[in-house]
């Protein structure tokens, strides 16, 4: 094997919308090897769920992910609701939903976009996201936010959707259906696309298995697996649909089962609204009064896969222990195995094929003494040392403050 | 002395292709922005770019070796200028040239590209060495076609390898784009020039979402303006050179000069839109589409021009 050089992606990259670093050892054009490092932006939002009463802990949740806001608040009300073991309204479940789904829509236009990007196709992305507008636009009305919907709280939703409101999403989810094809098309009968995807960061089931690798990233690889199907939270288990899976495994095969699945996720709406229209305007939510002690495990079906929240209360108004799983912890390790033995532009293009959410990912490492048992590298060493780099990388470059 | 120096300098050389060049540059990016239902930029943008480069701060990599780092982008804006008189003053008639310097051009569009790797590896940025193998692999696989198809030309119009007679012979037996090799020799010359410019789909030495603009990582300040301005030279002189093999060239006497513009702005426009239209490749696909595709395109062009089609 020849000379090995470092091709470094991140921590400041335009394949990346977040702050993180992969090392592709490369000879030549290949990849022989990859390391990647996290912890850029690490925020602690567990620890800061602690401090926070069981209500507030929604919005800080919401903020994990800028995209995909709503499976987090989803995963933690199906665990709090599990604890205070409530069973909300029929009509709080469509509508979360409702808003789940359109959340996958808006989730699944963006990567659609972003992977031309990444290809130097500037037109698909830029259609992708005009398209993505409306959906957005719909979040606002039925929500109140583009972003961040603060539409879920204990025992139900915030909002109610009017007639109104779902006769104009119906209108809307039409013109996405047109679009979609639109997209479809340019992406499936692309023979360059065809060309420069086929066969591209190729997972097997076997390794899906092995990585636990989840959502569409499994589901392209032809294992059948979503939380909506295999334990049913809100409203899925009224709702006619199918799980989309594809073969191959490759990067044209998870962009196939997006897209198939965003006219799942279009039908999925419909039928809810459907419901709401048969249903009485009546409550979208019940009150629940307190939180008693004991342990919740809630999850969801994000746009990315399994979300998975745990949560431990002792009876007070805030949870004692708050875990996340986000589905980019267990996609991101499968690089190793779809990137190491392609070349560098295959490379590009298959870490950003599982839609890695790096901000849902963030870990802390604490570094305890081997010996002593004691806590390194606590806060205070960590400023001292930062402190003594800059003043180090001042004097070198002569700087005075 | 005088005038071969006005000729490099101000025109067809240096100041005129490279407003000319500019204006195009910005059709370009204003096409491209519609097409993505995108404002675009005001006409002034290529000016503005290159202006505000000048004044930003070069920093020169301490890895790399920083007077071929500083001497790559001053060669490469030499040689786009110097292909400029070389391509424009047969084309625009003002003077017939020599024979043989279709022979002189090619080795001259080769500058900017070489200089860009010579400039590349000298930053010492791995990207930038990915980037320098990429577009060196490149060169090999377009150059081929290229030559190919100019011999089909020169077979065409009789054996000469005069850029200005090439042109006269088109105005006496109308345009080579007419005829059948001349319409494959078209579709194989624009790849190439699509190549050349380093747009989509061939744009792997730059691959933004790969390598961060490969070639180019390291430059800025005053570098970074002279590639772009031996680019926007690029953008106007290679069309024109097509506008010249194919399409009889340019001419800005009466109303021939709408024509001239018609004829640039048609190659320019199917450049845009091959590039907002596709992905990037491969660097492995493009050198097999350039070897096999394009060069069988290219021989079928010269089999078809030997019976006269």
């Amino acid at each position: 094997m020849g000379k090995k050089t470092i091709v470094p992606i991140g921590p400041y990259h335009p394949l990346l919308e977040e702050p993180e670093f992969f090392k592709l050892y490369c000879d030549g054009e290949t990849v022989v090897d990859m390391e990647w490092e996290t912890g850029y932006n690490h925020r602690g939002i567990e620890k800061i769920c602690e401090s926070k009463t069981f209500e507030q802990v929604f919005y800080v949740v919401e903020r994990i992910c800028g995209i995909c806001s709503t499976s987090h608040p989803f995963a933690y009300a199906n665990a709090v609701e599990s604890i205070a073991d409530v069973d909300i309204p029929l009509r709080a479940k469509l509508i979360r939903s409702i808003v789940g789904e359109l959340e996958r829509i808006h989730s699944h236009l963006l990567w659609v976009g972003l992977a031309g990007h990444f290809l130097g196709y500037n037109t698909l992305f830029m259609w992708a996201w005009k398209y993505r507008e409306p959906v957005l636009d719909m979040f606002e009305i039925i929500t109140g936010n583009r972003n961040s919907y603060a539409m879920f709280t204990i025992g139900g939703v915030r909002r109610d959707i009017t007639a109104e409101q779902a006769t104009q999403l119906i209108k809307v989810l039409d013109d996405v259906k047109v679009k979609t094809d639109l997209l479809v098309g340019a992406v499936m009968d692309d023979p360059v696309i065809h060309a420069r995807l086929k066969g591209v960061g190729v997972l097997t089931a076997k390794d899906i298995h092995d990585f636990g690798a989840v959502g569409p990233t499994a589901r392209a690889s032809g294992v059948k697996i979503d939380v909506r199907r295999d334990d049913p939270y809100a409203a899925y288990d009224m709702l006619d649909w199918k799980v989309i899976t594809a073969q191959g495994g490759g990067v044209f095969a998870k962009a196939e089962v997006r897209l198939l699945e965003m006219y799942e996720s279009i039908s999925m709406i419909k039928q809810c609204l459907e419901f709401l229209k048969k249903e009485e305007p009546g409550d979208i939510k019940v009150k629940v009064k307190d939180i008693p002690p004991g342990t919740g495990i809630g999850h969801a079906e994000a746009p990315r896969g399994e979300v998975f929240h745990f949560v431990k209360s002792d009876g007070g108004n805030s949870p004692i222990r708050h875990k996340i799983r986000a589905p980019s912890y267990t996609c991101i390790p499968t690089f190793r195995k779809s990137c190491i033995g392609g070349t560098i532009s295959d490379a590009a293009i298959a870490t950003a094929a599982v839609d890695p959410c790096y901000c849902c990912t963030e870990r802390m490492t604490q570094v305890y003494d081997h010996r002593t048992g004691k806590r390194m590298m606590n806060a205070v060493e960590l400023i001292k040392l930062s402190q003594q780099k800059t003043d180090e990388i001042r004097k070198k470059l002569k700087v005075k403050l | 002395m005088g005038k071969e120096i006005f000729y490099f300098l101000v025109f067809p050389g240096l100041i005129f292709s490279g407003v000319i060049g500019g204006i195009l540059s910005w059709i370009d990016r204003k096409i491209t922005a519609r097409v993505q239902f995108r404002q675009g930029p005001p006409f002034f943008q290529p000016l503005y770019d290159f202006v505000k480069l000048l004044a930003k701060e070069t920093i020169i990599p301490s890895r790399g070796s920083a007077t071929t780092f500083v001497l790559a982008p001053v060669f490469a804006l030499f040689g786009a200028s110097i292909s400029a008189v070389f391509i424009l003053l047969p084309i625009l008639g003002v003077e017939t040239g020599f024979a043989g310097d279709l022979i002189v051009i090619i080795y001259l569009l080769n500058i900017p590209s070489l200089t860009f790797i010579i400039g590349a590896l000298a930053s010492g940025n791995p990207l930038a060495a990915v980037g320098a193998s990429r577009e060196m692999k490149l060169i090999l696989s377009y150059e081929v076609p290229f030559l190919l198809v100019l011999i089909s030309i020169i077979i065409k119009a009789g054996m000469t390898i005069n850029l200005a007679e090439i042109i006269e012979y088109q105005a006496a037996n109308g345009a080579f784009i007419g005829s059948l090799s001349g319409i494959i020799g078209f579709i194989t010359i624009i790849m190439c020039i699509q190549a050349k410019l380093g747009l989509v789909p061939f744009d792997m030495a730059e691959g933004e979402g790969e390598i961060c603009d490969g070639v180019i990582i390291e430059s800025s300040g005053s570098i970074l303006a002279m590639f772009k301005l031996t680019k926007y030279i690029m953008l106007f002189i290679l069309p024109a050179l097509i506008t010249g093999l194919f399409m009889s060239g340019l001419s800005f006497v009466g109303i021939n000069i709408l024509w001239s513009i018609l004829k640039i702005f048609a190659v320019l426009l199917l450049i845009t839109l091959i590039r907002n239209t596709n992905p990037r490749v491969r660097i492995k696909q493009a050198m097999k589409f350039f070897w096999v595709w394009m060069n069988l395109f290219a021989i079928i062009s010269i089999i078809l021009a030997i019976f006269g089609l």
